[in-house]
């Protein structure tokens, strides 16, 4: 294994350039040193400019991802020697389909709109009373949505997506797959007022089932199978509606 | 705001910063082999129609008498028919796979509170698949 290894990192600063270009750098490869460290130790030793997120270090926070040589990757979860091995450069980018704000910086307040969109949160509106105790639920209730609980919103589907770069409107996997994880807890009774924005065309009719959400998940929240089941929801509700109109269901 | 920064708002500023939008290439499917995969499992959906059409095609030759069929058969006896065909059905073969791989993840089946594995949710297709296959067989071959 090479001792060290070249990074080639996208700069883009909105002062001075019209688009990104690529910097090289060349870091020490140490067997327990993931990118992040690397951006670290480029920060810290050779150019104090260089800008990215990053917090935990630990896979929880989700803000260090970035694209990594062309793989939307957790940057905290990705080690240089995984590189070094086969002696390949590493080219770091912003993750695809956002719009960049400074080197590896993205801008997020597109996604964190259709994430409210789509309510990711309990809704109860004929909620007991405190002194009834906590709502209770099963270990099998709880194993309906855990998996789509994982999410810890690092947007890795959205670089992964053709369709988000496409449609900039399509609400995109992560935030599907979070209104499905309320959809199906059980303590939550907010599924008709998300639906008007799931079973849209920019909800998860845009969808083709591309997949690349799921495999670059690196919780494993599988956003693909999310979409693709509440696809089959929407069609029996809109059956439903046929067959039991709202007036005769509300009795 | 002063005039003079709202006309230079487009250009960098300390609370409006000049995002770079990167633009989508018409060629993004070649980027990387799972956008490639993807386009052609679509793109086989063509060759499903196409073996369809044929089908009403042939269906209509039988019940223009034999002369008509023997015709219709002649008429996909031709190298480039027989080419197209063998690209068809490689195609076909792509979608019922790729289409039958993801089922699980699009149909999760549990059985007593647990999820079943991806294989054995997938299967039943396969053997259905494997079973209609052998019926057609050995009604041509017998």
């Amino acid at each position: 294994m090479a001792d060290t290894i070249t990074l080639e990192i996208a700069r883009y600063s909105p002062e001075r350039d019209p688009e990104p270009h690529f910097q090289s750098f060349q870091v020490p490869v140490h067997k327990e040193w993931v990118v992040l460290d690397a951006l670290n130790h480029i920060k810290d030793t050779e150019d104090g400019s260089l800008s990215y997120r990053w917090s935990c270090r630990m896979g929880i926070c989700g803000s260090c991802g970035m694209m990594v040589n062309g793989e939307p990757k957790l940057t905290c979860a990705t080690f240089l020697s995984d590189y070094a091995k086969h002696g390949s450069k590493i080219r770091v980018e912003p993750l695809r389909y956002f719009p960049v704000v400074r080197d590896l910086v993205t801008e997020l307040s597109e996604f964190l709109a259709k994430l409210k969109k789509v309510k990711p949160w309990l809704i109860h509106p004929n909620q007991p009373p405190l002194a009834q105790g906590e709502f209770l639920q099963t270990p099998a209730q709880v194993d309906r949505y855990k998996q789509y609980s994982m999410c810890i919103n690092c947007t890795l589907c959205y670089a992964a997506c053709p369709v988000v770069g496409l449609d900039p409107i399509f609400v995109g996997p992560a935030a599907l797959a979070l209104a499905q994880r309320y959809n199906m807890d059980s303590r939550d009774q907010g599924s008709d007022d998300r639906i008007a924005v799931l079973a849209h065309p920019d909800g998860i009719w845009g969808c083709t089932f591309v997949g690349e959400c799921t495999r670059v998940c690196p919780k494993h929240v599988d956003p693909a199978g999310a979409i693709q089941q509440y696809k089959l929801t929407a069609v029996l509700e809109w059956i439903k509606s046929f067959v039991m109109p709202k007036g005769a269901d509300a009795k | 705001m002063t005039t003079e920064s709202t006309t230079r708002s487009y250009h960098y500023s300390e609370f409006h910063p000049r995002w770079y939008r990167p633009r989508v290439s018409v060629y993004w499917w070649l980027w990387q082999r799972h956008y490639l995969k993807f386009i052609l499992r679509e793109i086989s959906s063509v060759f499903v129609a196409g073996f369809v059409v044929m089908t009403l095609f042939q269906l209509a030759a039988l019940k223009g008498g034999p002369q008509a069929y023997a015709d219709f058969v002649n008429s996909l006896a031709s190298p480039i028919v027989i080419g197209l065909n063998v690209i068809a059905f490689l195609f076909v073969m792509f979608h019922t796979i790729t289409w039958f791989n993801l089922a699980p993840s699009a149909m999760p089946v549990r059985l007593g509170g647990k999820r079943l594995p991806a294989f054995l949710v997938a299967a039943p297709s396969y053997v259905l698949w494997v079973a209609i296959s052998v019926f057609v067989s050995w009604l041509i071959l017998q």
